[in-house]
């Protein structure tokens, strides 16, 4: 195996071709997952901060249920299960789609907005309790103070664990290879059905999920040190 | 002439606990009322429901006349008017100490940004903070963020400032650049409501102190004859304490 | 949705025990022995690349930094593959499903559990290295007597959540036909075909049950050493705080 390294096939051609649609689907994967997520996310602590009891149940709920089950069994019930539910003439519609990518979509997305939402909620959390009395003694009223005084300092105190879970979606968009979308560990999986060269197919897909995974990782580290730079002594 | 800020039979329980009780007292415009007293006799209680940090469940407290408890009590506005300093400073790390004193003026007043700048300019001037107004908060040390919190509650041109233990919080060494400030504020007539351990500064500056005990003022009186001669016993405790210091 | 009562009484057994006593053991149990003897082989293994990690030699310290980002910035998917690729390369015979999924874990979790070890070996106060060093214990000594249990304990909330991400991830076994409860439940399915909402609910209820009840015993875990912690805080002198009182201030 090792005497014929030889990344040339792989890197040309209808190959490369397979390998870099594989990487775009995961992109698209990663783009609309993580959109969906932060958007639920915010929407999620919006309704926790109403205080009252049964928002605080359902989204309590919610983030136990997505996560303490696994994700791939997550994807297998909106793949396999959701469309069942659903009446006859819809699953009919659907069937003339390739459903597994909006459904991949949809449970990456649900399950990765229960984690950004137990980050923002901590965020939150570690605010002093003084910074919004002095938001109000100034004057500035509840959105205000939030817009002004909270929310951005909650944003900054979620953030490593914003982007430590952004890397978790990251490399979650493999799982959805088990309900057939191609996207890269599906396709170097395809490519290595093709060419056997094994080695090659997983090296050039696992430096693809190095780089990003470090880039989003370092930018993370990044981030975290501007901020502290502001803040610290 | 009608009190800046008067106490009508104000009462107020933390559940059971009784925590002030039947507090009747003005505040004239111009005064500078110090409020003294042993820890838990309710002092910080009674400058927090000033601004309504703090609800109070009997009674009314008026500022230029208005019920700041009411229902329908413009209460953003009306604190707007009133300035205050918090014993944690508690200014806004994630802003640079320019951006804490225009956030107000700026947002509530719709002043613009170099018009508000100026006047925070002209403000950290007075509180001897000019140099660091790129700074953030926490570059600098306990005295002068508390200094830059003084002028942030200086930003909207409040005609009364209200002070729950402003030192308590600092190093000693630190104490000194912000009485100094207070005295310059008391000095330019500011109306001013001061709950501290401070009492050189009580007796310096203040024009009357309440003591506090058990969530009742005991004893009204001037610095002259507070500390001379009070009258109430646990005043009279109180001081002879201080002496044994 | 009564049907769900249905498929659980004929199929418990397929979902609990997968084929045994006709086949090879798997479902639920399987998957519990899977995620524990990966927790127990992993754990070993996870504080010899702590240890390796915060090593002064530079030569141990990167090759460690090295393993603990790549195996974070890699899916578990990806691994398995490389797993199940260079395993029977190098001991020179093919493996079974669940022991490639093993490797995996192990592999996997070693960098993990590293990172849950050396934030608690990092959260213990310096004080406690620098005294077992002035008392003359040597390196390897003072950590395996002071650090090593220190940082355990207060990891062990942490440890417990890892075991539960464990549990999570035994089910990618499935897609390399290991017996665990997904692949039992895609048994099922394939037997009943109609009804896949109310099989693949039942799963995850189950896994949600298994692993909501270990997030509760790591919370009540957590609790006790929060507990034992403020006990430690109280009875050691701390320094003085707070401004000394000024001549002119009373008494409190």
């Amino acid at each position: 195996m090792f005497k014929d390294f030889d990344l040339g096939p792989i890197l040309s051609g209808e190959y490369a071709d397979l390998l870099l649609r594989g990487a775009g689907l995961t992109a698209q994967l990663m783009l609309y997952a993580w959109s969906l997520a932060m958007t639920l996310a915010l929407l999620l602590v919006v309704v926790r901060l109403t205080g009252k009891p049964v928002a605080e149940r359902l989204v309590a709920g919610y983030v136990s249920y997505h996560r303490n089950v696994p994700t791939l069994v997550q994807l297998m019930l909106w793949y396999f299960g959701v469309p069942t539910l659903l009446p006859e003439s819809t699953q009919l519609w659907l069937a003339n789609f390739s459903t597994e990518f909006i459904f991949a979509v949809i449970a990456l997305g649900l399950c990765q907005a229960a984690y950004f939402c137990e980050d923002l909620r901590a965020g939150l959390r570690a605010i002093p309790t003084g910074q919004t009395e002095a938001a109000r003694a100034l004057g500035l009223g509840y959105i205000r103070s939030m817009r002004y005084v909270i929310l951005p300092q909650g944003v900054r105190n979620a953030l490593p664990s914003l982007i430590n879970h952004t890397v978790l979606l990251f490399k979650n968009t493999s799982l959805a290879m088990a309900i057939g979308v191609v996207e890269l560990t599906y396709a170097a999986r395809e490519l290595e059905n093709y060419t056997f060269r094994t080695f090659e197919c997983y090296l050039v897909a696992t430096l693809g999920y190095l780089a990003v995974s470090l880039l989003l990782m370092g930018a993370g580290a990044l981030l975290a040190r501007h901020f502290n730079q502001a803040r610290a002594r | 002439m009608k009190p800046m800020i008067m106490f009508a039979n104000v009462d107020k329980w933390y559940g059971e606990y009784r925590a002030l009780t039947t507090i009747n007292a003005e505040i004239r415009q111009g005064e500078v009322v110090v409020v003294c007293g042993p820890s838990g006799s309710g002092k910080s209680t009674l400058i927090r429901t000033v601004n309504r940090l703090e609800a109070i469940q009997g009674g009314q407290i008026l500022f230029e006349g208005h019920d700041i408890h009411g229902t329908d009590a413009n209460l953003n506005r009306l604190r707007s008017r009133i300035g205050f300093v918090f014993q944690s400073f508690n200014l806004f790390p994630h802003m640079s100490v320019l951006d804490n004193i225009t956030l107000s003026p700026t947002k509530l007043r719709g002043l613009r940004q170099g018009a508000a700048r100026k006047q925070a300019m002209e403000l950290l001037d007075r509180v001897g903070m000019a140099h660091k107004a790129g700074a953030y908060p926490g570059q600098l040390s306990g005295g002068q963020q508390q200094r830059v919190a003084i002028a942030r509650a200086l930003a909207m041109e409040p005609p009364v400032m209200l002070f729950d233990e402003p030192t308590s919080a600092l190093d000693p060494e630190m104490v000194g650049e912000v009485l100094q400030v207070m005295r310059s504020l008391a000095r330019d007539g500011m109306t001013m409501m001061c709950v501290t351990h401070e009492m050189n500064f009580a007796r310096e500056v203040a024009d009357t102190i309440w003591f506090m005990d058990a969530g009742e003022i005991l004893e009204r009186a001037t610095p002259e004859q507070f500390f001379s001669t009070p009258q109430h016993p646990r005043a009279q405790r109180f001081i002879s304490d201080l002496r044994a210091h | 949705m009564l049907d769900v009562f249905v498929i659980i009484r004929d199929n418990w057994e397929l979902f609990l025990l997968g084929q045994y006593p006709h086949g090879p053991l798997g479902g639920l149990v399987n998957t519990l022995i899977l995620s524990a003897l990966a927790l127990l082989i992993a754990f070993p293994l996870s504080l010899l690349v702590v240890m390796a990690r915060i090593s002064p030699f530079a030569w141990v310290r990167w090759p460690a930094t090295v393993w603990v980002y790549v195996l974070r910035g890699v899916p578990l998917i990806m691994v398995i593959f490389w797993t199940y690729f260079l395993v029977p390369l190098l001991i020179g015979r093919n493996i079974s499903g669940f022991t490639t999924m093993l490797c995996t874990l192990v592999i996997y979790q070693s960098a993990y559990l590293s990172e849950i070890v050396r934030a608690g070996i990092q959260g213990l106060p310096a004080g406690q290295a620098e005294a077992a060093r002035a008392l003359g214990l040597g390196y390897f000594r003072t950590f395996g007597w002071v650090i090593l249990p220190q940082a355990l304990f207060n990891a062990l909330p942490s440890l417990i959540s890892q075991f539960i991400s464990i549990i999570k991830e035994t089910t990618l076994g499935y897609m390399i036909n290991v017996q665990e409860m997904t692949f039992a439940a895609n048994q099922v399915n394939n037997q009943l075909l109609t009804q896949p909402f109310q099989v693949y609910a039942i799963l995850a209820i189950t896994y949600y049950l298994l692993c909501y009840g270990l997030t509760r015993v790591a919370t009540a875990v957590e609790h006790r050493i929060e507990r034992k912690r403020q006990g430690d805080r109280a009875s050691t002198p701390s320094s003085p705080t707070g401004p000394t009182l000024t001549a002119s201030e009373p008494s409190r």
